[in-house]
C-alpha cells in the first residue's frame, strides 16, 4: 500500500473510480504485456464494444490498434537499469468520449533509440493517406521480420487505420533510459 | 503432396492447403506473437508445391484481421504464388473481405499492387 495508510487509501481507490467513470476508462494497466495480456484485453475491450452500439468498423480499428500498441510494447519495451531486460512492461489505458477511443501506452525506453523513434513518428506524421499507404507498401516489400518478431510496420499502420496523427512525448528519466507516451485516437463517427 | 490443415485459434487463422481436393485457403485471424513459426511449415508447403502445381490455383484469403507482422508475411506467401505466375501457371487470389471493412479491402488492394497476380475481390456479411 506505499505511503498511504488504509483510510487513504480506501479514498484513493473511490477517486479512481470516480476519475474512471467520469472519462469512460474501461482499461488501465501497468505491468508485463505479453502475448497472452495482449489477448485478453483486446477480447476484454472487444467484448465491450461488442455491447455498445459502435459501428463494427470502429470496433474492428479499436481492436486493431490495440493490438499494434500492446504488440509494440511487448516487442520493444526496455527496462531501468539493471532490471531483467527480458521483461517487457508498460501501461495500458484505454477509454472513450463523445468524438473518440484512446489508446494510451507506455513504456521505457533507451535514450539512444529515442531520435531513430521520433524520426520514424514524424515521418508518419508528415504523410497522408495515400503517402502512409505508400510507405507500408515499400516498409513491406523491402523489410525484414525482426528477431523480435516486428515487420516495422506498427506506427504506420496505426495512423493508416485511425486516420489521425500519432501524439506522443519522451520524458527523460535519467542518461540511460526515457519514457515514451503514445496516445492514438480513433473517432467514433467515420 | 501432405494435405496442411489447421485449425485456426483466437490468434493464428484457419489454413487448409490440399493440392489433391485444389483446395487453398486461409482464413480467421492472424496476430501470433512469432509469425515465423507460425508460417514456416506454410512457406514451406508452398515451396513444395511450386514444383508440381495444378492447372489452375485458386487462393482464398478470408481474413478477418491480421497484425503487421503478418501482413508482412502474407506479402511473402503471394510473392511465392506471382513466382509460379510467372513459371506460366494460372494462379488466382480471391480476397474476401467484410463489407463494413473498408480498411481490409484495401489491404488487399495494397498487395494487389505490389504482386503480379489476379485479385478478385468478394465482400461478404456476418
Amino acid at each position: 500500500m506505499g505511503n498511504l495508510d488504509k483510510h487513504s487509501f480506501l479514498d484513493f481507490a473511490y477517486q479512481l473510480y470516480r476519475t474512471m467513470k467520469t472519462n469512460e476508462i474501461s482499461l488501465v494497466y501497468e505491468g508485463e504485456v505479453t502475448q497472452e495480456i495482449t489477448k485478453t484485453f483486446t477480447s476484454l475491450t472487444e467484448r465491450n464494444l461488442a455491447k455498445s452500439e459502435e459501428s463494427n468498423a470502429v470496433q474492428r480499428k479499436v481492436f486493431n490498434v490495440m493490438v499494434e500498441c500492446l504488440q509494440n510494447i511487448s516487442k520493444h519495451a526496455d527496462s531501468m537499469g539493471d532490471e531483467d531486460g527480458e521483461e517487457r512492461r508498460g501501461i495500458v489505458m484505454v477509454s472513450k468520449n463523445e468524438d473518440s477511443h484512446n489508446i494510451i501506452t507506455g513504456n521505457i525506453i533507451k535514450n539512444e533509440k529515442v531520435p531513430g523513434l521520433k524520426e520514424n513518428l514524424e515521418q508518419v506524421n508528415s504523410l497522408d493517406k495515400k503517402g502512409l499507404s505508400e510507405l507500408y507498401k515499400t516498409q513491406m516489400r523491402d523489410g525484414k521480420i525482426s528477431d523480435k518478431g516486428g515487420a516495422g510496420l506498427g506506427l504506420i499502420d496505426i495512423a493508416k487505420k485511425t486516420g489521425s496523427t500519432l501524439t506522443y512525448q519522451f520524458k527523460e528519466l535519467n542518461d540511460e533510459v526515457s519514457f515514451f507516451i503514445l496516445t492514438s485516437t480513433i473517432k467514433r463517427n467515420l | 503432396m501432405e494435405v496442411i490443415n489447421i485449425q485456426g485459434t483466437d490468434d493464428t487463422p484457419n489454413v487448409i492447403l490440399d493440392k489433391d481436393n485444389g483446395k487453398f485457403e486461409i482464413s480467421g485471424r492472424s496476430l501470433p506473437e512469432d509469425v515465423n513459426l507460425f508460417y514456416q511449415p506454410i512457406m514451406d508447403w508452398i515451396d513444395g508445391y511450386s514444383k508440381d502445381t495444378n492447372d489452375q490455383t485458386i487462393f482464398h484469403i478470408k481474413l478477418e484481421y491480421f497484425n503487421t507482422a503478418s501482413s508482412k508475411i502474407i506479402l511473402d506467401i503471394l510473392l511465392k504464388f506471382e513466382e509460379i505466375v510467372e513459371d506460366g501457371n494460372d494462379v488466382k487470389i480471391i480476397w474476401h473481405y467484410h463489407e463494413e471493412e473498408e480498411d481490409m479491402l484495401e489491404a488487399g488492394e495494397e498487395y494487389a499492387d505490389i504482386v503480379e497476380i489476379p485479385f478478385e475481390y468478394e465482400a461478404y456479411t456476418d
